[in-house]
């Protein structure tokens, strides 16, 4: 049979648990979806319509998010509360009335500011790097990880004899009369 | 006169601390009992001489004693007496000294804690832990020996202070540095008894013990600082965030990221003597990357807003780290083959290895987030271009990544140690999996389609199911078996295991918060419009009408504000006053951001630009969905902390108390 | 102890080897790639009336000045020196610009009349010039030969020895 360590307070039996749990489930559930009423319509704009076309600020937006504002300190040409920030912005929006797209909006950028100017960095050559490297990293953990777990779990095997087939088959035998005979 | 003393008392200290750290190596090598003395009372003493230096610069900025260049930099004859206080930390000088005074504080601590109480093993280790501490003290005084003088003079002596940053003179300034420096300072501790006990050769679990309430302690505050930071952030620095992946910011998530990697993996380490070398490792990171932190702020190698740079700082900051690591990893090294463990497991489902994932995710994150900052450094130095790694890099791979820790959050706390039986796992999976089905399917007829939305909710949903069914199914039970009332049975249930039911309400209080930022990210909206006067914006189901400018005079500035009315569903529900200070020595003005905060939603207005005449202005309306979830989140962290940290005794007696008076 | 062992330590000494290399760089310093590269076209409105575009210079070298009359100490210490510059070497043929940037056209005209300035200057509404030619600072100089190629960008006052080297250059041709 299974060992099975307890903690204290660990469930005796699940049964009485139920119907309280479920309603302090649905509490907790209930106070979640109050504010989620106050969210946006369906479709949640980023950015609300203008006198512009309804989704140009939402481009907007999306385009100056990805670019940095040069004068501040990390942030976005979206979040900044510069003059130059606001002027980018402004620029965008032009850009984007003309029909540029924003991959070629990002060109001009960089064309003036070089690749500083992107926020994240373009995924080309060097940069793959710092792209990659965290995924590669996390593949190698997660191998080291696993192999960890195995040995560990070799060795806890190792140091545990084997129980005898048949004798395991006896004591299964013999318990479950037990609590056939406990039951009625 | 001032100067002289403190520059005196400084040194002094220096030596004292010096001889404290000799003292103590000398005496435990040699056994010498009063050799051993001796340096306790030299810790208490370097306490001393620091505190009094703490004095004499407190006094100066009171007194507004300007020929102390450091009071002239950081106060101004009007500025409120709170403010000149919180000048001790305002620049770089007096916030050296303040870092010291908590060194010095924490290592007198522990001095007076452990040193003849405590168990015979802690006895051996003590020596070597107050060398360490004082080791680290003694940096931070040759720092300001012969780098950085708190006490250094200005001649001539300025009519008047240039000031506090404005944006520093606010209540925040109070708080926010010093929990983080507490939560910083606090993590020598762990880490000084772990090279203890490898100085020692002293592999045992009993540094962990004996440290885990400082390390938890420091875990507290450093988490309340990361909070408080982005929450002072949210609400002053007007642009409607509070969270940049600023390099320095980075530098205080990086140590928490590993910390909390290491309040976890001890539990392995108490049980079944495992991951020994991991774990010093892993409180090694810890400290080491406090140390990058402070570099990186007084270094000015990466810019950051919170970078306050000078002179050879930096190259020292920079070979301290150097020390640090190579002495702490070459110990390591030296005595790794006496740590190996001798774990074992029976099972690869058990929660030994939802906590090495867990291990995983963390430290895979604090790599990541340690990649992007350094990437630009790294691209200059081997290819001369400069490149911005920001906000959109670490989105995108932190996320994955949180939503991995979410779920493990979930399935951590319900397998079992060593082994996970089937039978086991789907009884304590099936209802919070069932829970997290609905919520999900719910949210989805409400008209929520983002996928990634969806995921982190239904993870969330998950998390908190199996926190409610453990919490209630426990009561229950007790309350039945031992026949006390449903609250009786929960509070003794909480005071009885006070480190699960204290971690599962922090797991609670980060599933809260990461609500917040999740909804709060995705359903932000926003609006920036040039209005004249009269005319509307509207955003959602607000309207905000901007009804003119007006301008004040204030004590230490000009303030341009909008007045604002804004319309909910047709209804003027608030008057906001989004405005600009102008201060007579900066160059550009600062934002005072107007907002209303809520449970559910906050409304957030930035006064952007505006003509001199306030014919028109610009501005900038932002509803952020429940972002007060965020704080929330984090006051729940520090409720769970609390009930997990609680003194033993005092329980007891409170409870026997209780117990005496219902009979 | 053997030599597996101590590469835990010694794994981080590249990192501390990058760590000191960011000494010698400068964090808000941004390359231009703009040099050795052609002018973007600019036109602007002179202050003292008409307009004045980098085409109708064609020919001429060009030294184009971004400047502002919040921008101190820099714009005001490198200003005397645009304005001799011009007087200087205008009947060589260089031409000498002014940017007003981000500024109040009184506040922009009270600094043209205190350091006299008279090569002609404009206001950049919507700062697109500023944007076109990747500034992000007052002040910054970038010196343009007779192909209207940008041969140096400077970024902050200008020097009297910068000044005179990149004019020499400039008005040396090709």
């Amino acid at each position: 049979m299974w060992s099975h360590m307890r903690h204290p307070g660990a469930p005796a039996s699940a049964v009485n648990g139920r119907q309280g749990g479920w309603a302090l489930v649905l509490l907790v559930w209930v106070s979640l979806l109050i504010p989620l009423n106050a969210l946006a319509p369906p479709n949640p704009a980023r950015a609300e319509a203008g006198p512009a076309s309804p989704d140009l600020e939402e481009r907007v937006r999306e385009v100056a998010s990805e670019l940095r504002c040069v004068v501040c300190q990390n942030l976005s040409v979206a979040d900044s509360p510069s003059d130059l920030a606001k002027e980018m912005r402004n620029l965008v929006r032009e850009l984007l009335q003309q029909g540029k797209t924003p991959e070629e909006i990002q060109a001009y950028f960089v064309s003036r500011y070089g690749d500083f100017v992107l926020l994240a960095p373009p995924k080309r050559g060097f940069n793959l790097l710092v792209w990659g490297l965290p995924f590669v990293a996390l593949l190698v953990g997660a191998g080291g990880v696993y192999l960890v777990a195995r040995r560990w779990t070799e060795r806890g095997q190792q140091a545990a004899p084997s129980l005898d087939p048949a004798y395991a088959e006896r004591v299964r035998r013999e318990l479950k009369e037990r609590e056939g005979s406990a039951g009625s | 006169m001032i100067s002289t003393l403190g520059g005196f008392v400084l040194f002094l200290a220096l030596g004292v601390t010096l001889y404290a750290a000799a003292a103590s190596v000398f005496g435990a090598r040699q056994g010498r009992e009063d050799w051993l003395a001796s340096s306790r009372n030299a810790v208490l003493a370097h306490f001393c001489l620091v505190t009094l230096a703490i004095f004499l610069l407190e006094y100066a900025l009171i007194t507004s004693d300007f020929s102390l260049r450091y009071v002239a930099n950081n106060s101004t004859r009007e500025s409120l007496t709170r403010y000149k206080i919180a000048g001790l930390w305002g620049s770089l000088e007096g916030s050296i000294l303040l870092w010291e005074w908590l060194q010095s504080l924490f290592a007198a601590l522990v001095v007076a804690r452990y040193s003849d109480r405590g168990p015979s093993g802690c006895r051996q280790l003590m020596p070597y832990v107050q060398a360490v501490l004082q080791g680290i003290s003694a940096f931070f005084l040759l720092l300001m020996a012969f780098a950085v003088n708190p006490f250094a003079r200005i001649f001539p002596i300025p009519p008047d202070g240039r000031g506090l940053n404005p944006l520093l003179e606010v209540t925040d300034m109070l708080i926010h540095p010093l929990l983080l420096y507490l939560g910083y300072v606090g993590f020598s501790v762990p880490y000084a008894f772990a090279m203890a006990a490898l100085i020692t050769g002293r592999p045992t679990e009993e540094w962990l013990r004996i440290t885990r309430r400082w390390t938890v302690v420091a875990w507290l505050f450093l988490t309340g600082g990361i909070f408080y930071g982005g929450w002072w952030s949210y609400r002053t620095l007007g642009w409607g965030g509070y969270w940049a992946w600023d390099p320095v910011e980075n530098a205080s998530f990086m140590p928490w990221l590993t910390a909390t990697a290491f309040i976890h993996s001890v539990m392995i380490q108490e049980r079944k003597r495992m991951l020994r070398v991991w774990n010093l490792v892993l409180v090694t990171l810890t400290f080491s990357l406090v140390i990058f932190g402070t570099f990186l702020t007084r270094s000015g190698i990466l810019g950051s807003v919170h970078a306050f740079a000078d002179g050879p700082v930096g190259v020292m900051f920079l070979a301290f780290l150097a020390l640090v690591l190579l002495f702490s990893f070459g110990l390591v090294a030296y005595r790794s083959d006496q740590l190996k463990g001798h774990g074992e497991l029976d099972s690869i489902v058990s929660r030994e290895s939802a906590f090495l994932l867990n291990n995983l995710v963390l430290v895979g994150i604090c790599f990541t987030v340690f990649l992007g900052t350094i990437f630009p450094l790294l691209s200059e130095a081997l290819r001369g271009t400069k490149i911005s790694v920001g906000t959109p890099y670490f989105n995108k791979v932190s996320v994955p990544l949180g939503m991995a820790l979410l779920f493990l959050m979930g399935v951590g706390p319900l397998i079992a140690w060593g082994r996970a039986s089937l039978n086991n796992l789907k009884r304590n999976f099936l209802k919070p999996s069932l829970a997290a089905v609905a919520g999900t399917a719910i949210l989805y007829a409400l008209g929520v389609h983002q996928a990634e939305v969806l995921a982190a909710f239904a993870f969330c949903f998950f998390v908190i199911g199996t926190i409610v069914f453990e919490f209630v199914v426990a009561t229950r039970t007790r309350a039945k078996t031992m026949g006390e009332g449903f609250l009786t049975a929960f509070a003794t249930l909480l005071l009885k295991s006070r480190r699960r039911y204290g971690g599962l309400i922090v797991h609670l209080g980060v599933v809260i918060a990461i609500i917040g930022i999740a909804v709060s990210s995705v359903y932000k909206v926003e609006r920036e419009q040039t209005l004249k006067s009269g005319e509307s914006l509207t955003i959602g189901r607000y309207s905000v009408r901007f009804d003119g400018l007006a301008a004040g005079e204030r004590p230490t500035h000009i303030l341009v504000w909008a007045n604002l009315v804004a319309f909910k569903d047709g209804k003027p529900v608030h008057e906001l006053m989004p405005g600009q200070r102008f201060y007579p020595n900066q160059q550009s003005p600062f934002a005072s951001v107007d907002a209303r905060y809520h449970w559910n939603e906050d409304l957030y207005v930035i006064l952007s630009t505006f003509e001199r005449d306030g014919s028109s202005a610009t501005i900038k309306v932002i509803i952020n969905p429940m972002i007060s979830w965020i704080w929330i989140g984090g006051g729940v962290i520090l409720l769970g902390v609390i009930v997990a940290v609680l003194p033993e005794r005092r329980l007891a007696l409170l409870t026997m108390r209780a117990k005496a008076q219902v009979a | 102890m053997s030599w597996k062992k101590a590469l835990i330590p010694l794994a981080c000494v590249p990192v501390i080897v990058l760590l000191a290399y960011g000494f010698r760089t400068d964090p808000r310093a941004i390359p231009s790639p703009l040099v050795r590269k052609a002018a973007p076209g600019f036109r602007i409105a002179v202050f003292d009336g008409g307009n004045l575009s980098l085409e109708g210079l064609k020919g001429k070298p060009v030294v184009l000045n971004f400047w502002a009359s919040w921008c101190y100490p820099a714009c005001y210490e490198e200003a005397p020196l645009l304005e001799s510059t011009w007087r200087k070497y205008k009947d060589q043929g260089l031409m000498v610009v002014g940017v007003d940037i981000q500024d109040k056209e009184a506040n922009a005209r009270e600094f043209m009349r205190r350091f006299n300035f008279t090569f002609p200057n404009g206001p950049d509404p919507g700062s697109k010039i500023s944007i076109d030619y990747g500034v992000y600072g007052v002040p910054e100089t970038f010196f343009i030969d007779q192909q209207g190629r940008i041969i140096y960008k400077h970024v902050g006052a200008l020097t009297p020895e910068l000044m005179e080297e990149q004019v020499r250059t400039l008005l040396k041709g090709t």
